[in-house]
């Protein structure tokens, strides 16, 4: 997994409410058997016509925000389907941060699995963020849990073993195989209780 | 201490907590839960299959995970080779997967393939008190069963084939009653009181809960309509649906493939009517009550699913829909924008072009069965193309063993293969750009059902009925 630690970068504002993973990326493309690749896929129907054009009132196409790295949006972002196609496609295409009044329980939970950070505010500070100059940087620190801009500081609350997890780049995986015993006790422990028989 | 159905199933399974020294971990940290029941499919799997192949690890419990082909599988003629090659390389690789790591597959030709959420419980996989997950969203399905069951994505896929357990912060419980009774009960379905919900709490009104449904008509439904309502669960942004075990949910396991038999059943029945409720004075985050009394056949005119109205409505000014929120408003015009629908029109004067009924929301027997009911002796319209796709091969055999495939033929609707078809429009089930349907799935997103196609959500009757005449109709004038 891809470690946070501190980024700073100017925003892309993305002005709309309940965005779904549908539209960041939509089922054409999980059909890939691979984690990577999917970056011309992110939005793909805002992004494009039918005939595969550019929208121009889109604003990943417009030029002022090319190469952001943090993405600011509005309430529930990422709700519906589970794909983390969708925080494949985030990534691949360059924004290492999410900040939003509000996401979908899912895409959260998904997004630090591959280390991309989602970042709940205040609905004021995103209004204030939706503010501020379109070349402003904005600076967004894991470690201090702050959203920086100017003179202004936002903090943000952040599970401390999720945080742990993304600062250090850590495999979920590998540490839950530590606690390998206390799992195997549990299985002891209830391997004859009715809903847990082996099934096949 | 008095507890919800949902924490008696969540202590049960709780293994850990992040740090078992820490104060009121319950509300600060995760917790690691074991995984009852796992069931895989195709889209968002391979790549945790390959994660475990790199770094060497095995699947814990092979057997308590059960795979299936659903997602992008072709609902034609199934003999036939599969034309799309990145679909063919996804269902290949799942074969290869669940023989390489010796999981049990139920493959496009098996009796039992069909959507996740209709397999589990046909076979007995689903059983109450347990914990489900599937890397699919509508695994609250399930819930009906009196199951914690929740969608997850690819990496906690891999995270439960390894460990067979999943890191969770503990959701909140939330309970919606559904009180009074329904004017018809024929007309006025599951899928009619899942959406009314849905419009009342919006797409985020369950973020960070549990839902319990419950009531005395919950208490009528049955398994098959239970399951549409906690299918939908995950529309208004919860993590699980849930409804407390009755004496109609033992009834359904008895007797299916997986379900505990002989003693073992006995005691699954014991324990479920004993334990599996939630306590009198149990404490619940948020409490919302539903009348159905005056419910009507539900529409959704927009592109979430708490854009609904009734069937007798008129489509809504934006600001009526807002009800003063700037960014609802903004929403709404861009639905209805996207939709093509002017705010006046009435929902009976909208011509669809497409009818879709199936999905793991509505596509069991009883649905089909109940749709078939509106459909018999009638012939549909010729500007429709109606379209039938089982949830699995049990429901089509079955249906097909009392005639529902001829009623539908007869009436010009398609009689399909099993699989997740034109609910997501993974295979070639879409819609053509600004194609309009009448659909039983549950997602009206923009570009849902293929790009530039317009969902309209709907039961299994309204949907057959928009078939038959070519526009919305209010179905109680039918039954």
């Amino acid at each position: 997994m891809n470690a946070f630690k501190t980024i700073k970068s100017r925003i892309t504002p993305l002005d709309i409410i309940n965005v779904d993973t549908d539209q960041i990326i939509p089922k054409q493309f999980l059909r890939l058997i691979q984690k990577s690749g999917y970056s011309d896929y992110l939005f793909y129907d805002w992004r494009f016509n039918q005939n595969g054009d550019p929208k121009k009132d889109f604003v990943l196409n417009n030029p002022l925000y090319s190469n952001r790295m943090i993405l600011v949006t509005k309430e529930n972002f990422g709700c519906g389907s589970s794909r983390e196609h969708a925080v494949w496609a985030l990534l691949d295409y360059g924004f290492r941060v999410i900040l939003a009044p509000s996401f979908a329980d899912i895409f959260y939970t998904n997004c630090f699995k591959t280390g991309l950070l989602p970042v709940v505010l205040e609905k004021e500070e995103i209004h204030h963020l939706f503010n501020i100059g379109i070349n402003d940087y904005v600076e967004v620190s894991l470690i201090s849990q702050t959203v920086s801009i100017d003179n202004r500081v936002m903090n943000f609350q952040i599970d401390p073993m999720k945080k742990k997890m993304l600062l250090e780049g850590i495999d979920e995986i590998a540490y839950t195989l530590q606690m390998e015993k206390r799992i195997t006790d549990y299985e002891k422990k209830n391997e004859n209780t009715c809903t847990r028989i082996n099934i096949i | 201490m008095q507890k919800t159905l949902f924490e008696k199933i969540w202590d049960q399974h709780k293994i850990a907590n992040v740090d078992d020294n820490e104060a009121n971990h319950d509300e600060l940290g995760q917790s690691l839960i074991y995984i009852d029941r796992h069931l895989i499919h195709e889209v968002t799997s391979p790549q945790a299959f390959q994660s475990l192949r790199e770094r060497g690890r095995k699947v814990r419990r092979p057997d308590l995970t059960i795979a299936t082909l659903d997602h992008n599988i072709p609902t034609t003629n199934r003999s036939l080779p599969i034309a799309d090659q990145t679909s063919k390389t996804q269902i290949e690789t799942l074969r290869k997967n669940c023989k390489e790591f010796g999981i049990s597959l139920f493959d496009i030709y098996s009796p039992y393939q069909g959507i996740v959420h209709v397999i589990g419980p046909e076979l007995g996989f689903t059983l109450p008190g347990t914990t489900i997950v599937c890397g699919d969203s509508h695994t609250s399905t399930h819930g009906a069963f009196g199951a914690f069951a929740f969608g997850i994505g690819t990496s906690d896929v891999e995270h439960v084939l390894t460990t067979q357990c999943i890191w969770m912060i503990k959701p909140k419980s939330f309970l919606v009653n559904i009180e009074g009774k329904r004017k018809n009960p024929h007309a006025i379905t599951s899928k009619d009181i899942i959406l009314s919900i849905i419009r009342k709490i919006g797409t985020s009104g369950g973020a960070g809960t549990v839902i319990e449904y419950r009531g005395k008509i919950i208490s009528e439904l049955s398994m098959e309509q239970r399951m549409t309502i906690c299918n939908m669960s995950i529309e208004a942004g919860a993590r699980a649906g849930l409804i407390a075990p009755d004496e109609t949910t033992l009834n359904y396991l008895i007797g299916r493939k997986y379900a505990p038999k002989g003693n073992d059943l006995d005691t699954l029945f014991e324990y479920s009517r004993n334990y599996l409720t939630s306590d009198p004075n149990a404490h619940f985050h948020r409490v919302e009550t539903l009348k159905v009394d005056q419910i009507a056949p539900q529409v959704s005119w927009g592109t979430n699913p708490s854009m609904v109205c009734d069937v007798t409505d008129t489509i809504p000014y934006p600001d009526e829909f807002a009800n003063g929120d700037e960014n609802e408003r903004k929403l709404a015009i861009r639905a209805l924008h996207y939709m093509n629908l002017q705010p006046g029109t009435p929902i009976i004067d909208i011509k669809i072009d497409r009818v879709f009924i199936g999905s793991c929301t509505n596509s069991r027997v009883e649905d089909l069965w109940e749709a078939s009911l509106v459909v018999r002796g009638r012939k549909k319209s010729p500007y429709v193309r109606a379209m039938v796709v089982p949830g699995s091969q049990q429901v089509k055999m079955e249906a097909e063993k009392i005639g529902l495939d001829r009623i539908f033929k007869e009436a010009g609707f398609e009689w399909r293969e099993s699989g997740c078809s034109m609910c997501l429009g993974m295979n070639s089930d879409i819609l053509s750009p600004g194609e309009r349907c009448a659909s039983t799935s549950n997602r009206n997103f923009e570009g849902r059902q293929g790009s530039g196609g317009r969902t309209h959500l709907v039961s299994p009757i309204m949907a057959a009925a928009a078939a038959i005449e070519g526009h919305f109709v209010d179905v109680r004038e039918w039954i």
